[in-house]
């Protein structure tokens, strides 16, 4: 059923392997995005670039779902805020580092996905959307009324840095945010290594033909379960990292506009490309700060106005279409498609992946 | 058995808000596969337009029942038009995002215009106080939106039944492809049902105008709850919309009645129950889970 969302990935990919060397060309690209990101908070105010980095890694986390195995979760706020409650109250309650206090979170998120994703797996498509949608609104629910927890709508406040005693680290924005990028790249890494593995190869052909997968004796069901709880893990280390640099936790976490705003993100970015997902966080972080900085009230009406436009005519988002310029440039279109087909990647949409971007 | 009578109206009525718009979303995702993310966004804008009618022109609520659906109807015409239309033919998904885009812009178009605090509405004279019934006081109101939207069911159910519209669409609802094989042209019906859709989000919306609050956002809770009824009357079941809206509406008074603070987190244990059981729904085939 969702073939045609994402086979654009393995297209584009394919297809940008043309010039220099694939493996040459991505260690150009990693140093390049490792420099982006240490440079960050030189050039951004340091608690919107810490926003930035937790926010692309909330998509990645996403990405890894909805491009690699087809799923859309439209609930994936409730992992990031559950893990935002859990390392923010362990770091107020228990004054642990916060390394160890987001730990301790994405752990959490990990295993409240277990139960929602052997539940949502049963369901494909647009009812999986609406199913963790759904349980998603549970914990919401569950937040706003364990009041002697949470505060309800006043939410978790006065949550501290603590981070061994290192002095800058616990009181400076700017040192926090090199504090915390390690967890943040750690996470990436993890996500691109789950998609670079066997593992991440028998996802890919569980999303495009899952009847398939399953005649060749993989479990498809278990196979989305562990995604997700990957996912669940990695969006709660983003939850985490992203109370503790605010000190505060809201109910706004496990809202569900939340969880809409990481689609919007990874969307924007360009589904299955997991650069895109970062892309897309810069983008929309940035042009949110610079609306709600200059009192402009209407956020909804220009991210639904994104979100409109993105979608109609702009499908492969703003990574997809840059793979897709360059492959073009260097002469690598078609031929690139047919080549994923002996990688046993998405072959079958390749077609309506190229037709729906334009 | 009073108490019980009590929470059963005023489930039934809470109710009837969630099978009018299920059955909205019902249909549209029937014809057009489409998820719409709006919906609690349109069924905003019925009440929201309901509102501000009775300010500019004094339009009553009887003729409001009738003029903002039409006016609605028109609404999802365009939007059909302008843009559902063009992602049809790609994934569902697509759409759906776009339709979260689109409420996402109407929520905030409307609280840019009229603010975040609730718009007032008098409720007509003669549907305001109790009923007396066999010694049982009923609130009129409850009992009116109760049969009313009863009726619409009744209507929509007689129209899907009995002519050609109402089986071309349940025809495409089961099988679009063989549908159109036998020389059907369903295309034909995919805009005006689309806008008869939204029409009845916003026929929920003209209900709800003398009962709730009217904010930009009370669209946005509704439509979560309008996804558990879809999920647990199944999806594209027409059958389902309408006796999942009743349940929903009947486990939420309950709730509220004996277990305030669990009440909305009922729902979705009920929600997950059911998908335990039957992943495509009360109603719904196995295709569409």
């Amino acid at each position: 059923m969702t073939t045609r969302t994402d086979t654009t990935v393995a297209t584009a990919e394919a297809g940008s392997s043309g010039f220099l060397g694939r493996s040459a060309r991505r260690w150009w690209m990693l140093a390049g995005g490792l420099v982006v990101a240490l440079a960050l908070p030189w050039f951004v105010y340091p608690p919107v670039a810490m926003d930035i980095a937790a926010w692309a890694l909330f998509a990645v986390a996403l990405d890894l779902l909805l491009g690699y195995a087809g799923l859309l979760s439209f609930g994936h706020a409730a992992f990031w805020g559950a893990s935002a409650y859990v390392a923010g109250l362990t770091a107020l309650h228990w004054g642990l580092p916060f390394p160890l206090a987001v730990l301790l979170g994405a752990v959490f998120a990990m295993l409240l996905a277990l139960p929602i994703g052997l539940l949502s797996v049963r369901s494909s498509g647009i009812y999986f959307a609406m199913v963790t949608l759904a349980f998603a609104q549970m914990i919401f629910f569950i937040a706003n009324q364990w009041r002697d927890l949470t505060h309800g709508e006043n939410g978790v406040q006065g949550v501290p840095t603590s981070f061994f005693g290192v002095g800058p680290v616990e009181t400076d924005s700017f040192w926090f945010y090199y504090a915390a990028l390690p967890i943040i790249i750690l996470g990436m890494w993890f996500a691109w290594r789950v998609v670079h593995s066997p593992f991440g190869r028998v996802l890919v052909a569980t999303r495009d033909n899952p009847d398939r997968a399953r005649a060749l004796g993989y479990n498809v069901e278990r196979y989305r379960v562990t995604v997700f709880v990957l996912s669940a893990g990695l969006a709660g280390l983003a939850g985490g990292v992203f109370a503790i640099s605010h000190g505060f936790v809201s109910l706004q976490e496990v809202a569900w506009q939340t969880s809409g705003k990481v689609v919007l993100i990874t969307v924007l970015g360009g589904i299955g490309t997991l650069w895109g997902a970062i892309v897309g966080a810069v983008v929309i972080v940035l042009l949110e700060d610079q609306l709600a900085s200059s009192g402009f009230e209407g956020i909804g009406i220009i991210t639904g106005s994104v979100f409109i436009i993105v979608v109609l005519l702009f499908r492969r988002g703003v990574w997809g279409t840059l793979q897709m310029l360059l492959a073009r440039r260097t002469g690598r279109t078609r031929e690139g498609s047919s080549r994923v087909d002996e990688d046993g990647d998405a072959a079958i949409g390749a077609a309506d992946g190229e037709q729906g971007s334009r | 058995m009073n108490e019980i009578l009590q929470y059963t109206v005023q489930g039934l009525a809470a109710g009837s808000f969630y099978a009018l718009a299920a059955l909205g979303l019902a249909v549209i995702f029937g014809v057009l596969g489409v998820v719409n993310f709006a919906h609690g966004a349109c069924y905003m804008l019925g009440a929201v337009t309901s509102a501000v009618l009775l300010d500019l022109v004094g339009l009553n609520f009887w003729l409001a029942l009738l003029v903002v659906p039409v006016l609605m109807f028109v609404f999802g015409v365009l939007l059909e038009r302008l843009l559902v239309r063009h992602l049809i033919a790609l994934d569902p998904l697509y759409n759906f995002l776009l339709t979260f885009g689109l409420s996402l812009l109407l929520v905030d178009l409307v609280k840019r215009r009229y603010g975040v605090s609730g718009l007032p509405y008098t409720r007509p004279e003669i549907l305001s106080g109790v009923i007396d019934v066999g010694g049982v006081r009923l609130p009129t109101y409850q009992v009116f939106v109760f049969l009313f939207s009863l009726l619409v069911c009744a209507l929509v159910w007689l129209v899907m039944t009995r002519t050609r519209v109402g089986m071309i669409v349940r025809a495409s609802t089961e099988k679009a492809d063989l549908t159109r094989a036998l020389g059907v042209d369903v295309n034909r019906w995919v805009t005006p049902v689309f806008g008869f859709g939204i029409a009845l989000a916003g026929l929920a919306g003209v209900l709800a105008a003398p009962f709730r609050a009217i904010t930009a956002d009370m669209g946005s809770s509704f439509i979560i709850i309008l996804f558990a009824v879809v999920v647990i009357g199944g999806l594209g079941s027409i059958v389902g919309a309408v006796v999942a809206g009743f349940l929903v509406g009947l486990v939420e008074a309950f709730g509220q009645a004996y277990a305030p603070t669990l009440s909305q987190i009922v729902i979705f244990v009920l929600m997950a129950v059911v998908i335990l059981i039957r992943p495509s729904g009360l109603f719904g085939r196995e295709e569409n889970a």
